[in-house]
């Protein structure tokens, strides 16, 4: 594997990390609110957040591009008072990958809430703890098991994240390229070799992800 | 249905061929010759029944496509490398190989943009900082924008701020919704474009030559159909259609349809 390679397979780990902390404190918010509590429009929030699962992931990079770009107010705000620019840079990559991944965790991390009694929580605010408490003490490590599993899942989406990346971040060798968008640079170059270390590479990775978060949500299960 | 009887009466009409033998020709395009192409295969079907099905793209994607097989009958390559890449592995169809059509490269900016632009020279600024191409390795607009920025000496100056895009319609698209603040792309696409307007248009002599290969493609079940379509892309009337788009069409290169 060249410098090169390393390079974006780096980066590519790199962002796709990011992206998961990124989605940690909203996905667990929401995958909380859908998993305990009932409130008008739940039915809307639950199809917006799986929405990025089923939508071309080209058309998702469209939105996000009219959200984000230079044109949008946000991309304005960001641009004029940030002097940062989202569109074609890491940041664009990082947006892709949490937008597109989110879905996933949110919809395991929902599964897992539901799956703790909510008699043991009851409990616990009988005792006297807060809801705060009751969640980072009760709620929180019980479902560590399908949260990890989750994010597992989702990192590995994150991973292979191609058509809202290409959308929103370019593929900029060196600088916003992922392995999947070097993948494809490298197909249309002929380097047929490199394209198939880079396959690979992305292979075992997705691999160990899946096959880890497997593992977790099988053992909770047993 | 009520179309191709429509074009079967108008091919007897014209002369062109009898309608039993329509069929579909598979055209892999560059992309700078979309709406220049489609203006031309909505006039070539109405007269010859055959039904032109377009695949638009950069260069450099169709090619690979064809060398993996891809069921092309033409291709029409926006750069000779490509043709001569595709010709060298024998998959382009002998003799049937033309260069009609040539373009410009200009400088685009949005059409609000305060920038000051009319040389090479302010493409440096350091307020620039995304600085929109088609891919420079592999896209024939790149190819050439990038011959173009060495040869004027600063795509040193630039290149760590080049967004390469997967074709020139993109590098065009970027510079449109503001998110790249200056492109190069072909004149053709510039003209196109009601969002962008053109900073400076890259003299003939200090850019590179810019030609368009046409040929038919050796695996082709169609060589006679495919030719009549090839013959057609050079006669006056599609030739009027692409000086009308900005190409540059060199005088003498019309043939007979």
């Amino acid at each position: 594997m060249s410098g090169e390679e390393t390079q974006i397979l780096g980066f590519t780990l790199g962002m796709a990390a990011l992206a998961m902390v990124a989605i940690l404190p909203p996905g667990l918010a929401l995958a909380w609110l859908l998993a305990r509590r009932t409130f008008p429009g739940k039915a809307l929030i639950e199809t917006l957040v799986a929405l990025p699962l089923v939508m071309p992931p080209v058309a998702t990079g469209l939105v996000l591009l009219h959200l984000f770009g230079r044109r949008s107010a946000i991309g304005r705000f960001v641009h004029d008072r940030l002097d940062l620019n989202i569109i074609f840079t890491w940041r664009g990559v990082l947006l892709a990958m949490a937008v597109m991944s989110l879905p996933l965790f949110v919809r395991s991390a929902r599964v897992a809430f539901e799956e703790i009694p909510v008699r043991l929580e009851q409990i616990a605010r009988t005792l006297g703890a807060s809801p705060a408490r009751v969640f980072a003490t009760i709620t929180l490590p019980l479902a560590t098991r399908g949260l990890t599993a989750g994010l597992l899942l989702a990192f590995a989406r994150a991973l292979g994240e191609f058509g809202a990346t290409i959308v929103v971040a370019g593929n900029i060798p060196g600088r916003t390229q992922t392995s999947a968008l070097a993948i494809y640079q490298l197909i249309q170059l002929g380097r047929d070799d490199a394209a198939m270390r880079l396959c690979l590479a992305s292979a075992v990775l997705a691999f160990v992800a899946l096959f880890l978060s497997e593992r977790l949500l099988r053992r909770r299960i047993s | 249905m009520r179309r191709s009887r429509f074009g079967f009466t108008l091919a007897v009409l014209a002369g062109l061929g009898p309608a039993a033998m329509a069929v579909e020709l598979n055209v892999s395009a560059a992309a700078s010759l979309t709406d220049a192409l489609q203006e031309i295969v909505r006039a070539y079907q109405t007269v010859s029944g055959d039904h032109i099905v377009l695949n638009l793209g950069g260069s450099s994607l169709l090619a690979r496509q064809i060398e993996e097989g891809a069921p092309a009958d033409l291709f029409l390559s926006a750069d000779e490398a490509k043709m001569d890449a595709l010709a060298k592995k024998g998959l382009v169809l002998a003799g049937t190989r033309k260069s009609v059509l040539g373009n410009t490269l200009v400088v685009v900016v949005p059409l609000d943009s305060q920038l000051r632009i009319s040389g090479p020279k302010d493409l440096a600024a350091g307020s620039i900082r995304a600085f929109a191409l088609a891919e420079p390795q592999t896209v024939p607009a790149g190819i050439y924008a990038k011959e173009y920025l060495e040869k004027v000496g600063i795509w040193r100056r630039v290149f760590d701020r080049v967004v390469p895009t997967e074709n020139v319609r993109a590098a065009l698209a970027a510079v449109e919704s503001g998110n790249a603040e200056v492109g190069l792309v072909y004149k053709t696409d510039a003209q196109i474009s009601k969002r962008v307007r053109m900073a400076y248009e890259v003299p003939a002599g200090h850019g590179p030559k810019i030609s368009y290969p046409f040929a038919v493609l050796a695996q082709t079940r169609h060589p006679a159909e495919a030719r009549r379509f090839l013959g057609f892309l050079a006669s006056p009337p599609a030739l009027d259609v692409f000086r009308r788009y900005g190409f540059l069409v060199p005088a003498g290169s019309a043939a007979k349809p």
